[in-house]
């Protein structure tokens, strides 16, 4: 049966926010594995990293695997040694920048939804440097995913719900929107929990900034397709805090999984906790990632 | 004459790489007519054929011919991106330019002599990234990503003692390269698969009453006043709302131009000069090769340059110029 995975705090939540939040995903959510850690800008690590440890036994002793979760760009020397000594200790770490791999000295490590893996030649050199779960880039089809698990020895992951991260950029956006420099940015990000919203020149909203990435405007919901993905081999499914009742959505997601809901009777209850942020679901059916299809299989 | 910098140029197709020999390029870099190239739009690129007789016409006069398979193999199908390496290879190529991790193995194991250059599109842009790839990889040269500033780029080849490739002139994309699905989230096809960003299909420009609307599928993408050149609806040069102002939250419709840095970058340690621009068409490669000839030969006889030469404004992106991420303050 697959597993429920919490993907990292991808926005500049407090330390006060994030203790409570894992807190209550500890005690009370059917997640199997929590990742933990910055993955979109090293700036914002040292608001919080004090607390990482104990986050990481709270979530043990729930049950619960943890994995440290790495950015996605490490540029900077500051970056490099930062994120040296993460990897140093006995935790899984989470790779989001190939060149991660180099600071690993063969560990086993999984491969994060923010580096390529659109192929089964990737796939295959990835496991012989020692991962052991590959997440699909949010890119790839439902065929595609299927392919790449019928061709995996290792554990495949596919992030399941929440804005995706569609870009990662050395500029610094919010800062930009706030005339900010990046090396300056008063951390105006902090402001935004789930993101700031960027509308299109009618109105209408279209994309997510947080930081240096970019995200999608709707929530990514593949409770439709959690079936047919977990019957071509997926193993696990990644749900991305937001500033919502994660506990509830994770309750939803392992309720369909398991059979005692539809995905219908499942979708109702998002739609309530979600509210009013759409759903996407494009990638998964060939399509613009911003789509939302209702019957794909039509 | 010693040569300043390898000036490296766009080959859309077999006449664009024609010219761009003719006007003194060092080398061309073009890809295969399919999806194995990032830069796959109609009317472009090359058969095997092609290919065969400009790698001849270009070792003729001189001039290196690199083929680039920069994109990201699909899942089940990386038998055609495996047959460009081998193509390229077979029809003398001096280098293939790729991004994708599996494709870089495939090379280095089935064409170890064949030259890797590590595409832009792999977007290594510190020193522990172009670490990864020369030694587990051994790619010869890097084309580093268009976001470093000069004294990084300078810091980067010390650090490494990597054949540095850097861009000159041409498009400039924001976000980190090959892991930008912008275009993709929009229209469905991207740049890491499909080798397309906005394309051509996907663009609508409507007349409204508000001005001149541009459209990537069904996203809006800018509205332009009578008085604004209208730019191609590229997502991330779009203009947006944001915390209710139109504003362009990533960056300004402009081209990237560093003829006023190119001292810089020599003294940097950078190997080559590349001008973007396979989708543009003849006399675009013509004015920029020609152009960069003369401003490379006469840098090399330590003569300044004395400015942009006003027909490089004229094929400008937007007809605007940026330093791009080379000038700080750019984040």
């Amino acid at each position: 049966m697959s597993k429920l995975t919490l993907g990292p705090v991808q926005f500049h939540w407090s330390a006060a926010q994030r203790r409570d939040f894992y807190a209550r995903m500890a005690d009370e959510s059917p997640i199997s594995c929590a990742y933990l850690g910055e993955v979109v800008c090293s700036k914002r690590l040292p608001w919080f990293e004090n607390d990482l440890t104990l986050t990481a036994e709270r979530l043990q002793r729930a049950g619960k695997q943890v994995v440290f979760s790495t950015p996605a760009l490490i540029a900077t020397d500051r970056e490099v040694s930062m994120i040296a000594s993460i990897c140093q200790g006995t935790e899984l770490i989470e790779v989001n920048d190939f060149a991660c791999i180099s600071l690993l000295d063969g560990k086993e490590f999984v491969s994060g939804p923010l580096v390529n893996v659109f192929n089964e030649g990737t796939l295959d050199a990835l496991i012989g440097m020692g991962a052991v779960r590959i997440n699909t880039p949010i890119e790839l089809s439902a065929s595609a995913i299927a392919t790449l698990a019928s061709k995996s020895s290792v554990e495949i992951e596919v992030f399941a719900f929440g804005r995706q991260p569609l870009a990662i950029s050395q500029r610094c956006y919010h800062a930009r929107a706030s005339d900010l420099h990046k090396d300056n940015c008063q951390f105006v990000c902090g402001e935004d929990v789930d993101g700031m919203v960027v509308a299109q020149l009618n109105g209408r909203p279209i994309l997510t900034i947080n930081g240096t990435q970019t995200l999608s405007y709707g929530h990514v919901t593949l409770l439709r397709e959690l079936t047919e993905l977990q019957a071509s081999g997926v193993t696990h499914f990644r749900l991305s805090p937001h500033a919502l009742d994660m506990v509830e959505i994770a309750t939803v997601y392992r309720a369909v999984l398991d059979g005692t809901f539809d995905a219908e009777e499942g979708l109702a209850k998002l739609r309530e906790s979600a509210a009013p942020i759409p759903f996407i679901n494009g990638y998964l059916h060939g399509r613009a990632g911003m789509e939302w299809l209702t019957n794909p299989a039509a | 004459m010693t040569r300043y910098l390898e000036l490296v140029c766009p080959a859309g197709n077999p006449a664009a790489l024609r010219v761009a020999v003719d006007a003194g390029a060092d080398s061309v870099y073009c890809g295969f007519r399919d999806c194995t190239n990032a830069r796959n739009y109609p009317g472009l690129n090359f058969d095997r054929h092609e290919l065969r007789a400009g790698i001849t016409y270009a070792h003729a006069r001189g001039c290196r011919v690199f083929v680039a398979v920069n994109t990201f193999p699909r899942a089940g199908k990386i038998e055609s991106w495996h047959r460009a390496i081998d193509d390229a290879a077979a029809c003398g190529a001096d280098a293939v330019i790729v991004a994708d991790l599996g494709l870089l193995d495939y090379a280095m194991r089935q064409h170890p002599k064949l030259r890797r250059h590590l595409s832009v599109q792999a977007a290594a842009a510190s020193a522990l990234s172009i670490r990864f790839y020369m030694e587990k990889f051994e790619v010869s040269r890097v084309v580093l990503p268009r976001v470093l500033a000069v004294h990084e780029v300078s810091n980067l080849i010390g650090q490494t003692g990597v054949e540095a490739e850097v861009f000159g002139f041409g498009s400039l994309g924001t976000m980190v390269e090959g892991r930008c699905f912008l275009s993709s989230y929009m229209t469905g096809r991207s740049p890491s698969s499909d080798g397309v960003c906005a394309p051509a299909e996907c663009v609508s420009y409507r007349e409204e009453a508000g001005g001149l609307l541009s459209c990537l599928g069904e996203v809006m993408i800018n509205c332009f006043g009578s008085d604004e050149p209208a730019a191609y609806p590229t997502p991330c040069k779009g203009r947006f709302l944001v915390r209710g102002h139109p504003r362009y939250i990533f960056e300004e419709p402009t081209g990237l131009n560093v003829i006023p840095l190119l001292s810089a970058l020599k003294a940097s340690g950078v190997t080559a000069l590349k001008i973007e621009g396979r989708q543009r068409g003849r006399n675009y490669v013509a004015t920029v090769v020609t152009a960069f000839r003369g401003i490379l030969d006469a840098l090399a006889e330590g003569r300044e340059p004395t400015g942009t030469p006003d027909v490089l404004r004229t094929v400008a992106e937007g007809q605007r110029e940026t330093f791009g991420a080379y000038a700080k303050g750019w984040r």
